[in-house]
């Protein structure tokens, strides 16, 4: 490619002359760029031969500007038409370090602050909790506190939209569940007991917490892309000034949906979990009616509740967390991506802590 | 050379069915400030829209700085769209980047300038709008009108021929939109820049424009064309007289 520009440079009894022709635009001054700061390093005055410019702009007088950085420029030949641009641009010099300044933290201070932050963070989601509490039971008194409307659209997607997944990852899990407890069982002879795990872990454990991490994903998260939106069109400040609360307006109908919907989710999250692990005691030869008779000695209406409870509760903190994250968004293009994964993050480290802490309540009750 | 840099010719905008504006035939002369006005929702972002190639035509054709502009194949509007800047109504500046790196982040991209250079460029069109000073602050860390300086100095990275702004004074108070409107007239005597600004703010206009065209929703087609002052005091079209006196329909 010819090149746009082109400079030449005479040092002569320690007066140096760097004599630019051609087109001195973005593309020419990325050309000679380097090969002139090298040649002005050091000197204290440099004469600059510019008659031979047919064309510059002010990307191309950058090179001249960033040039009287290092030393002083004596400007010879520069056409009328550039002079103009030249006298805007040219009269003040770049200060010597252009990179923005580096804010350095020690580990202690970032120790400090992430503590700091974490502990903050945990008192507004407490807080945040709380004061739903409240709601909920203020909505119980007085239902027509309630958005109606809202709430139903909120079950719909949340719900039946969601049920095809819930079931379709129910049922791989009990049968990947089954297939996996299948062969050491086999090697004791035992293997029709793979009805009983399948279903115990379904029921207890699998169900609820996997139907509330694919909410988390689903609808938790998208109530807090919703909401931050909200927060970052000034939608939130609007129902804040009208006197209306966001948290009874927003928070309250999303809650109550989810509150709804996740047990729901569960058993069938839990029916289509046990469906999938008959399948393969079944396809290992066991006939359908010892199958029943070994499923209805397994489970009782006391691991369905159990389970159910934990889904209730993980309900509160998917559709709670998810508001909380969009209620925080910032200002910017990415807040509401950040509230969005901090919402699903949230909610699914909640999420196996609760189920953590209702393992050790129910280990502890023998319930 | 040839004087007209911009060229439409039956211009047609549209959504699907719905015409917005119908054959439009206008040029816009090299160095100058081209205004087009109109009403809110006769189409005039719309317009702008067309015409740096972000909606396809709808019917017509745009010449700009002597080349076909519509129907010509991406990498060619690409090397079109080189000479051109565009700020846009909220400023659109990158809100995670300083106001250094939004102007730097184009001269990454067209230029083949070391990351030095990069810097010094930016600073020296920061400079240019005024905001020198401010090279490391983020967007959210400055007014609205530097918001909307750092917007135009990123649009003239590149040193475009044209710039297209659309609303450069909305949001902006009247000391704020006079010294934009300042800016816009130095920038156009200082570097021959070719200007077309969208807006209806009156003050603005009678400030900057060369010449302007006002589009009418209703008829979908220019219904004026000339010097501002020209057009208030002797146009024989009652709505261009009402938009350029501000009266009310009523009156």
């Amino acid at each position: 490619m010819a090149p746009n520009c082109e400079l030449h440079v005479n040092d002569s009894k320690g007066i140096v002359c760097l004599q630019l022709t051609g087109r001195l635009d973005a593309d020419g001054a990325a050309q000679i760029w380097k090969k002139a700061k090298h040649a002005v390093q050091g000197k204290d005055q440099v004469v600059l031969d510019l008659a031979g410019l047919n064309y510059c702009d002010a990307a191309g007088l950058s090179l001249l500007v960033d040039l009287s950085r290092d030393t002083k420029l004596d400007l010879q030949g520069l056409k009328a038409d550039f002079q103009k641009l030249w006298e805007l641009i040219g009269n003040e010099a770049p200060p010597k370090e252009l990179n923005a300044p580096v804010k350095r933290e020690s580990v202690i201070g970032k120790i400090g602050r992430t503590c700091a932050q974490f502990f903050a963070d945990l008192y507004s989601l407490i807080a945040f909790l709380g004061q739903i509490s409240v709601l909920l039971l203020r909505s119980i008194g007085r239902p027509s506190l309630i958005r109606w409307k809202d709430l139903w659209k909120v079950v719909e997607q949340a719900g039946p939209n969601a049920l095809f997944i819930v079931m379709l990852i129910g049922f791989l899990m009990g049968l990947i569940l089954a297939f996996q407890s299948t062969v050491p069982l086999q090697q004791f002879g035992v293997d029709i007991f793979v009805v009983n795990l399948t279903a115990l872990a379904m029921v207890r454990e699998l169900g609820p917490i996997m139907t509330a991490i694919v909410l988390a994903g689903r609808s938790g998260s998208a109530f807090a892309a919703e909401i931050g939106t909200m927060k970052v069109n000034e939608e939130v400040d609007a129902l804040k000034t009208m006197g209306i609360d966001p948290a009874l307006f927003l928070v309250i109908p999303r809650v109550v949906a989810a509150v709804m919907i996740t047990p729901l989710l569960t058993i069938f999250a839990n029916f289509a979990g046990i469906a999938g692990g008959l399948l393969v005691v079944a396809m290992m030869g066991h006939p359908w009616a010892a199958i029943y008779h070994q499923l209805s000695g397994a489970v009782g209406l006391d691991d369905l509740f159990s389970g159910l409870i934990k889904s209730f509760i993980c309900g509160v903190i998917v559709a709670g967390v998810g508001c909380l994250r969009g209620l925080q968004t910032l200002a910017g293009a990415s807040a509401v991506g950040v509230s969005t994964t901090r919402s699903v993050v949230t909610s699914i480290i909640l999420i196996i802590f609760t189920d953590a802490i209702f393992s050790f309540v129910f280990y502890v009750t023998g319930f | 050379m040839e004087n007209a840099i911009i060229r439409a010719k039956n211009l047609t905008a549209a959504y699907g069915e719905n015409v917005i504006l119908e054959n439009l035939n206008f040029e816009v002369n090299r160095g100058e400030v081209f205004v087009i006005l109109g009403g809110s929702g006769c189409g005039k972002s719309t317009l702008l829209k067309n015409l740096i190639g972000l909606y396809p035509l709808a019917g017509g054709s745009i010449e700009m700085v002597g080349r076909q502009f519509s129907g010509a194949t991406l990498s060619e509007q690409r090397t079109i769209l080189k000479q051109i800047g565009v700020t846009y109504q909220s400023g659109a500046l990158f809100g995670s980047m300083t106001l250094s790196e939004n102007v730097e982040m184009v001269l990454e991209e067209f230029t083949q300038l070391p990351p030095e250079a990069r810097q010094v460029t930016a600073w020296t069109k920061l400079k240019l709008v005024g905001l020198e000073k401010f090279i490391h602050h983020l967007p959210s860390e400055v007014s609205g009108g530097m918001q909307k300086r750092a917007a135009l100095a990123r649009a003239m990275a590149l040193d475009p021929q044209i710039l297209f702004l659309d609303e450069p004074s909305a949001g902006l108070d009247p000391i704020t939109s006079a010294e934009l409107d300042e800016l816009i007239l130095q920038l156009n005597a200082s570097l021959g820049l070719t200007f077309v600004v969208v807006t209806h703010e009156l003050a603005s206009i009678y400030a900057i424009a060369d010449r302007v065209i006002m589009l009418d929703g209703e008829t979908r087609s220019i219904i004026a064309e000339g010097n501002p002052e020209e057009l208030r005091d002797e146009s024989r079209n009652p709505l261009v007289r009402q938009f350029f006196r501000r009266e009310t329909k009523s009156n």
